[in-house]
């Protein structure tokens, strides 16, 4: 919403200056967002009077001026054709900085004479785009500001314009008159009475109105006249510069006086060419396949039911939201049709969101624009018409009714001051309600017309707040919920989540945030896709879809960063996954992805191509961090985007908690990554929580006699797992077997060429920690011999000799 | 010159002559070995007369303890050579960099949103979640925002496609964090003081504006809770987040459809010189949207508006970041540059605590 300062003046009696009304109006929740002050860039200059003109001795254009200024006389060289003895300029002095020219003077030689400042020319000064010659003034003293003189003589050029947001909450201050009652309560000023002054109908209008029963829910209210013998020209000076200065095109004094509506009182009018109008006028639903060619220039095709303004010919104007080409007026036009009517929101948002067609009008209308208004628009619009364009107007034209919007709610002061935390006295807070224009009854406070965002008790504390400023209001501390030590307020998820994080960024992984949306296709290669998770207006096709795992985001950063010649990345993001497009269909997953080699090349040979075992150790790392149970299998029921033979899930029974390994080649070359790559998922949620709560750690118990370590080799099939040797060695005396430990394992062509094909040696080593007394030679050859049995019944293997 | 002086000259000489270990232990060896000399002369103690022994014995002892001595004297003199000369030659370079150890970072998105908790838990605050994709009535009726409410428009909202035939209205991605307050309430009622952290989307992507951003809600309903305690609540967050002596809070009406009264809230701070200084300045910088929680959302969520009342606030944890840490662009949060990453991402180690400060 813009408006000038004049314009505001119209409505309101102030002498606040521009800078009190800006702030005040930003405070009052009415932000303003720029202001343009064309007297601002010219206040350095001041009224002169040229004394004496001649010739430039060396230039056939160039006259050597002497300019009585406030400074004594100063001999200036001007090119202005209009240079001569007599007349009062604008006078630029060294120093100076002239707009129009983006310059700032200095004493100059012109061709050889020497000049002392500059007389300026309207184009010089941005006031215009005159150029022809010097500006003249027809008064003013020598040495009087330039904007003084403005300001007295015209000050439509120097009219300050601000431009305001204006919330949604308040259609009253889409019109300049709502935003100056709401300067009128801060105390900035009084607002100045709105004549209204009806306009006697000498004949009846030949195009009458009804509204059609489906329509009348949502135009509840229409009137309309005639107005004969009209002359359609260019509106007047004012009118228009009014228009310029908050960004309107001037079009023709009918056009414009609309307008002029619009922006001053949040009435937006119609003004239909009469002698276009064939027969009377319905407000009706539109029918399937009417369409209409708008003042726009575009044609809409209308959905059946949305609301129209039709004649014999069909539909005119698309009602409350942009009139017809075919019925406009013109330059022509001698007899207008002057429509003012009242829309109801919710059916002006929704046609106009449907057709996607954005109008003053419309903005207004679903906003709310003041239902009791509607007549008084018509007949303070008719007075202007005849003003302006001359004519004759008819009796008035009505359908329907204003719809009553009348409510009260009831002003609690004690509640008001409780909820603001702000002394505000009740004779304070009632006064502040009056001159928002409630109606004061008792306690009971009528809303006004105008403002259809009250709607209860709430409003009107909002409302006396507003007014009274919340830029006073005073902290008051916020006791804590109980006194003493604050509780944790963490859930062990959340607590998880952090230290998992923590720990990701400990092993060497750099945190992303990626978007949760990705491509259809990144996400199928995922397991997603699907049009569960399908956004339906997606801000590009590269973010179409919820993803179902982390590792797309993670496989994306990692070729953008490869692009950028990075090619050893360990990245990680803990964030929602998504499997189904319902709320909670949504888990927390970390996901760490490995990339490129182990370590820079150094002079240790620390370089190595990063491989599953770096993603299972930094998986198991954290999943150690989060409490999970040291001993927990590996299987193999692997996902589609995992390398089938060289990954592996870490779960308690079918509770998966973590998944580790190369990524698929294919996924990886789909999404444009140079390998080797692998990662590892964890499923922060999956793992469980201790069954019970406490500090207290179980006792630690420790023998003092000496742990034996025993070594074996085992030659089992290539195939047979490490897991399995280490789970049947440790079985074979669980109370004596602290731990079994893979320490080797010799496989490949040279294993093979040795041990038999198909065949590879694995090395374990037992830790034998006696309890109750020293192991004899004896005991340890029978753990030995119980051991060997063991692996060789799960495995085949046998011992390597 | 006596027996004994001899012997003690002729052996403290071979000790000092000893040319290496092998030698000086030869010297021992021959000296105090079991077949050395002066073992051989203690030997032939036992056939003296108690008398001779007496005096003999002395002598003996006296110049064994002084040989053994100057032996080991010796002996300490060559092993420290020794050690010398190893150490001289067992130069390493030591400018070479050490083996590799991999650093990784926090995003500044997480690490915001653990000081935001932070700061929130001391006063009291617990953090609550929800899930990203809410139903309509969640996201907007529950806050009264109904259907063909304006601000419906202006939240640029992703909607869910549905499928064929599932004529409910689409669910949404939330555009705000505040759902969870209408989650937390129902679940736990009043009084409650909670703040959520989370992901939330806009259909906007421009030099400012990303579709997915950061928000912090913040929620406390109580019997008296004020604007007034909302400002102070307020004022304690931002000194404490941006770790300066005091800051001036602004706040400005303004409207949002679940609360009332509803303020923009502006910090006072100063752009001179190009860094941006919280808590001084002519400038104002407006950094989050608040109010009193309107009585038709704690309607909403199950709580009386007759008996509780209270405040609630939500704030853009990347803005705050990039305020707080002078990062330029939004963007790049979610570029997963690894430039990017490694300048403004922190230590594993850095975890913000109130007791131990926010940021190093």
């Amino acid at each position: 919403m813009k408006l000038t300062l004049s314009w505001l003046r119209d409505h309101l009696d102030t002498t606040a200056s521009l800078t009190e009304i800006a702030d005040a109006l930003t405070d009052l929740g009415l932000e303003v967002e720029d202001i343009h002050d064309p007297a601002a860039r010219l206040h350095a200059f001041t009224l002169a009077q040229v004394t004496h003109a001649e010739q430039h001795p060396d230039a056939d254009r160039l006259r050597v001026c002497r300019v009585m200024t406030d400074e004594g006389e100063k001999q200036i060289v001007c090119g202005a054709p209009n240079a001569r003895a007599g007349i009062t300029v604008v006078l630029a002095k060294p120093g100076d900085y002239v707009p129009g020219i983006d310059t700032t003077l200095g004493v100059g030689k012109i061709r050889g004479v020497e000049s002392h400042g500059m007389m300026a020319s309207e184009r010089e000064l941005e006031l215009s785009d005159e150029h022809n010659g010097i500006i003249e003034l027809p008064s003013g003293e020598v040495g009087q500001r330039f904007t003084d003189w403005l300001a007295a003589n015209a000050p439509e050029k120097i009219d300050p314009m601000i431009h305001i947001k204006i919330t949604p909450n308040r259609p009253d201050a889409l019109g300049v008159r709502g935003i100056a009652r709401d300067l009128a309560a801060r105390g900035l000023g009084t607002l100045k009475p709105l004549e209204i002054a009806p306009v006697e109908g000498g004949f009846d209008s030949p195009i009458g109105v009804t509204i059609a029963p489906d329509a009348a829910e949502r135009a509840p209210h229409f009137t309309g006249r005639l107005i004969r013998g009209v002359t359609n020209g260019p509106s007047p000076d004012w009118l228009q510069s009014r228009l310029r200065a908050i960004g309107l095109r001037p079009i023709s004094t009918l056009v414009d006086i609309t307008n002029l509506f619009t922006f001053d009182l949040n009435r937006p009018l119609h003004v239909f060419d009469a002698a276009r109008v064939h027969g009377d006028l319905t407000v009706r639903g539109a029918a399937a396949g009417e369409s209409l060619l708008a003042l726009d220039g575009k044609t809409y095709d209308l959905r059946a039911g949305d609301l129209v303004i039709a004649d014999a010919n069909g539909p005119e104007s698309l009602a409350g939201i942009m009139g017809g080409e075919a019925s406009g007026v013109t330059g022509a036009t001698t007899d207008v049709f002057l429509e003012s009517a009242y829309w109801q929101p919710i059916g002006i948002a929704a046609t106009g969101r449907a057709l996607k067609i954005n109008s003053d009008a419309r903005y207004r209308f679903e906003r709310g624009v003041d239902p009791a208004f509607t007549r008084d628009g018509l007949e303070r619009a008719t007075r202007m018409i005849l003003d302006l364009c001359g004519g004759e107007a008819s009796r008035v034209v009505e359908a329907g009714a204003a719809p009553d919007t009348s409510r009260a709610y009831r002003l609690d002061p004690a509640r008001t001051q409780s909820l603001v935390g702000m002394d505000i006295p009740e004779a304070q807070q009632r006064a502040t309600l009056e001159a928002l224009g409630f109606v004061m009854d008792g306690d009971m406070a009528q809303v006004p017309s105008w403002r259809p965002d009250v709607q209860g008790e709430a409003d009107l504390i909002e409302e006396i707040a507003r007014i009274a400023s919340l830029s006073r209001l005073q902290g008051k501390p916020l006791p804590r919920p109980r006194a003493g030590v604050p509780l944790p307020v963490l859930t062990p998820l959340q607590r998880r989540e952090g230290a998992a994080r923590r720990m990701a960024a400990a092993l060497g992984y750099n945190e992303c945030v990626t978007y949760s949306f990705i491509d259809e296709a990144s996400a199928a290669l995922f397991g997603g896709g699907s049009d569960a998770v399908r956004i339906e207006n997606p801000i590009s096709s590269e973010m179409s879809h919820l993803r179902p795992d982390l590792l797309p985001g993670l496989l994306a950063a990692a070729a953008r960063n490869q692009a950028r010649g990075f090619a050893d990345l360990a990245l990680f993001e803990l964030g929602p996954v998504f499997s189904g497009g319902e709320p909670g269909e949504q888990t927390v997953q970390l996901t760490g992805l490995l990339v490129g080699a182990s370590a820079p090349r150094d002079a240790f040979g620390s370089r190595r191509p990063v491989d599953v075992y770096d993603a299972k150790a930094d998986a198991e790392a954290i999943l150690s961090t989060i409490g999970a149970p040291a001993r927990a299998q590996v299987d193999r029921k692997l996902d589609g985007w995992w390398h089938p033979g060289r990954a592996g899930n870490i779960a308690l029974g079918p509770n998966r908690l973590a998944t580790f390994g190369e990524v698929h080649p294919r996924v990886l070359k789909a999404m444009e990554v140079k390998g080797p790559a692998v990662a590892f998922t964890v499923h922060v949620a999956n793992v469980p929580l201790p069954k019970v709560k406490t500090p207290t750690r179980p006792a630690l118990n420790l023998s003092d006699l000496q742990a034996v370590e025993r070594d074996f080799a085992f030659v089992v099939d290539a195939g047979v797992e490490a897991l399995t040797i280490v789970n049947a060695a440790q079985g074979a005396d669980k109370a004596l077997i602290e731990s079994v430990r893979v320490f080797d394992q010799f496989a490949g062509d040279k294993a093979e060429a040795q041990m038999g094909a198909g065949k590879k040696s694995v090395a374990i080593t037992a830790r034998l920690q006696p309890r109750d007394k020293t192991l004899t030679d004896k005991d340890i050859e029978a753990v030995a011999a119980k051991i060997v049995d063991k692996v060789a019944k799960a495995t085949g293997g046998t011992l390597r000799s | 010159m006596t027996d004994t002086e001899t012997l003690r000259s002729t052996w403290l000489a071979r000790v000092a002559d000893a040319g290496d270990a092998p030698a000086l232990e030869e010297v021992r060896l021959a000296a105090l070995g079991k077949k050395g000399e002066i073992s051989g002369l203690m030997k032939e103690l036992g056939r003296m007369t108690p008398e001779e022994r007496q005096t003999r014995g002395a002598d003996l002892n006296r110049l064994r303890d002084e040989i053994d001595t100057a032996l080991r004297v010796r002996r300490t003199a060559m092993d420290d050579a020794a050690l010398d000369a190893r150490l001289k030659s067992e130069w390493l370079d030591v400018t070479l960099p050490g083996r590799p150890r991999p650093s990784g970072t926090i995003h500044p998105v997480s690490q915001v949103m653990d000081e935001v908790t932070a700061i929130f838990a001391d006063m009291g605050f617990s953090v609550a979640e929800g899930p990203q994709v809410e139903s309509d009535w969640f996201n907007f009726d529950a806050l009264n925002i109904p259907p063909e409410h304006p601000a419906r428009q202006e939240h640029d909202t992703f909607f869910m496609a549905r499928a064929e035939g599932d004529d409910r209205a689409p669910h949404v991605l939330r555009t705000h964090t505040s759902p969870v307050q209408i989650r937390a309430m129902q679940a736990q009622g009043a009084p409650i003081r909670v703040i959520a952290p989370g992901r939330v989307y806009r259909m906007d992507m421009d030099q400012t504006h990303t579709p997915m951003f950061h928000q912090v809600e913040g929620l406390a309903i109580g019997r008296d809770i004020s604007m007034a305690n909302l400002k102070w609540t307020l004022e304690e967050f931002c000194r404490a987040f941006f770790e300066v002596p005091a800051v001036e809070l602004r706040f400005r009406a303004s409207h949002f459809p679940f609360t009332e009264p509803s303020a923009e809230v502006d910090i006072r701070c100063d752009w001179s010189g190009g860094q941006l200084k919280i808590g001084e300045g002519e400038s104002w910088l407006e950094i989050l949207g608040s109010g009193m929680v309107h009585p038709k959302v704690l309607s909403a969520a199950g709580v009386d508006p007759a008996e509780w009342q209270g405040f609630a606030f939500g704030m853009g944890i990347d803005r705050i970041a990039m305020l707080k840490y002078g990062i330029p662009d939004l963007r790049a949060f979610f570029e997963s540059d690894l430039r990017w990453l490694r300048h403004y991402g922190f230590a594993a180690g850095d975890v913000p605590s109130v007791a131990g400060g926010l940021s190093r």
